[in-house]
């Protein structure tokens, strides 16, 4: 069902835990619905220095977490942005039809984390939470 | 410790062999049970020797037919019916749909009672006659999972055709009063059904006794091929066929009999009767060192069913702050075959309706896990389960946001209904 990429980096998450004063975060998902992903990020210049997530969820879940950390680490802001939800899943190698749509969060958790970061920026507080 | 080695039969050489040699512990025998040894061999010379159609005059056909009566008596023994109250099916569902639907079109219309925890087996084919104009009341439970007897009895009214209520449940293992709710139906004049697919050959079943009109079984979960069940139909029930063609099973499952299928469920409820003596305390001696060690080393983990009412291979927990699908791939990965009731692993993408139904919230129910246990798990692998369970939650609670933060499921409930 999962590939190998997506059990690899579910037994073995890259970059996961908290981050301590983190720049930006998002929060995306419902725990509702079973998953929940938080991604924080830590911006040098225009470039994101570092980034963490912490995910409640099913193994795509986790996987894509730690895979959206992996592909934004040292991009550019506007390079990060353009994640999307496909690459994610592209470079896992595939996700099951079914968790496409409600586990593939990541790139969304990412530019929460990114708006985040950018509103505090325009002095409003980092927005947590962008549920849905 | 001394577990169960099972072997990747694709490696090359001994010692690729050796190394992928994997601890493994099956404990989803609620899901299915793995084929007894002597079932297989009982069935063996019906496939390739004594293949006759029972349907036959010739020896070929009375061959079949005298293992088909064998089969049939050792399937009445195990529930303490006769012979002929007992029809084979394909299954499970088939047996629910043919008992539930049998009796709603021989009453062409009316009242259906249930309860809102049975087994999509029935709770699909009610709603399907629910669209053919039937009526059906889906009765609550407790937290624990009990249908009240008192409440089947002020559900029933003068068109009231058919009560069906679980003999235990398949998730949460929970035991109904199905003797209370049976005497129920039999003075009211309505006839019982239950499904007992997953209480045969664990809890002492008597339909004399137990005023039971119809009763459905499974050959896979105890010890039996897959593809085969049975309906028990007391005499003087009548239902309406739903499979029609040439007569078989009494004019009420039409089809050629699956003699091999037949014949071994006959020889596992055979084992069933007879090793219920020994299986059972060993099924209990299990559970109880399975559930309280795992409530009591596990923080906020908790039981889920009846604390005493359940079946003696059921246990079902929920974890705090963690997925189900991710702990039953984790389990896996340590070797350990388990099952759950969140969303993520349906095909329906919702918590199970069970979980619901007792009262959990959508994120309890996403926490939980099923070990149903079987007559060859040992005391050793319980103690493996008990050395892994608290670590793949601790390590799943690490990456969890949830975990030991405050959380108002009443606020992510507005999103939901914002989009």
């Amino acid at each position: 069902m999962y590939s190998e990429k997506v059990m690899e980096l579910f037994k073995n998450p890259r970059n996961m835990g908290e981050m301590e004063n983190p720049d930006g975060v998002g929060t995306v998902g419902n725990p509702i619905c079973g998953d929940l992903m938080t991604i924080y990020i830590k911006v040098d210049g225009d470039r994101l220095k570092d980034v963490k997530f912490k995910t409640f969820g099913c193994a795509a879940a986790i996987a894509t977490s730690s895979m959206i950390t992996e592909l934004a680490k040292g991009k550019t802001i506007a390079d990060a942005l353009k994640i999307t939800r496909d690459d994610v899943a592209e470079e896992l190698d595939g996700l099951p039809p079914i968790k496409m749509h409600c586990s593939n969060l990541a790139a969304d958790g990412l530019h929460a984390a990114i708006e985040g970061y950018k509103r505090k920026c325009d002095v409003e507080r980092a927005s947590y939470g962008m549920p849905g | 410790m001394n577990l169960r080695i099972i072997k990747d039969e694709k490696m090359g050489s001994v010692e690729e062999k050796m190394k992928s040699a994997k601890k493994r512990v099956y404990l989803d025998h609620a899901a299915t049970t793995p084929v007894d040894p002597a079932v297989v061999d009982a069935m063996l010379p019906y496939f390739t020797r004594f293949y006759g159609n029972a349907s036959s005059l010739h020896a070929y056909g009375r061959e079949a037919h005298n293992a088909m009566d064998e089969a049939r008596k050792n399937v009445a023994e195990l529930i303490n019916a006769e012979s002929d109250e007992i029809i084979f099916t394909a299954g499970g569902t088939e047996s629910d749909n043919i008992a539930i639907k049998g009796i709603a079109y021989k009453k062409k219309k009316g009242y259906i009672i249930t309860s809102s925890i049975e087994h999509p087996a029935v709770l699909e084919t009610c709603r399907a006659l629910e669209r053919e104009g039937f009526e059906v009341t889906y009765l609550p439970v407790d937290r624990f999972g009990t249908v009240y007897p008192s409440n089947v009895e002020s559900a029933i009214n003068d068109e009231t055709i058919l009560i069906s209520i679980m003999h235990a449940n398949n998730e949460i293992g929970t035991i109904q009063p199905i003797k209370e709710i049976a005497k129920i139906a039999s003075e009211s004049g309505i006839p019982f059904h239950t499904d007992a697919v997953q209480s045969a050959g664990k809890v002492p079943i008597d339909v004399r006794r137990m005023n039971i009109d119809l009763l459905s079984l499974s050959s896979h979960k105890i010890y039996g091929p897959k593809g085969v069940g049975a309906l028990y139909i007391r005499k003087g029930v009548r239902i309406e066929p739903i499979i029609h063609g040439g007569g078989h099973e009494r004019g009420l499952r039409s089809s050629t009999e699956n003699i091999p299928g037949i014949v071994g469920f006959g020889k596992a409820c055979e084992l069933a009767k007879k090793r219920m003596d020994k299986d059972v305390p060993h099924l209990f001696k299990l559970r109880d060192t399975l559930i309280p060690n795992t409530v009591n080393t596990i923080e906020e983990s908790y039981l889920n069913g009846h604390p005493k009412e359940r079946l003696p291979n059921n246990a079902h927990f929920r974890f705090t702050a963690i997925e189900g699908e991710s702990l039953i791939m984790s389990l896996d990965d340590e070797g350990i075959a388990a099952s759950t009731g969140s969303a993520c692993s349906s095909k329906k993408l919702e918590p199970s309706h069970v979980l619901m139904a007792i009262g959990l919230n959508e994120v309890e129910a996403h926490g939980s896990l099923r070990l149903t246990l079987g007559r060859e798990n040992t005391d050793e692998e319980v103690e493996y389960v008990l050395e892994v369970l608290p670590e793949v939650v601790e390590r799943l609670r690490e990456i969890s946001p949830l975990w030991k933060k405050e959380f108002e499921i009443e606020r992510w409930r507005k999103e939901m209904e914002k989009r």
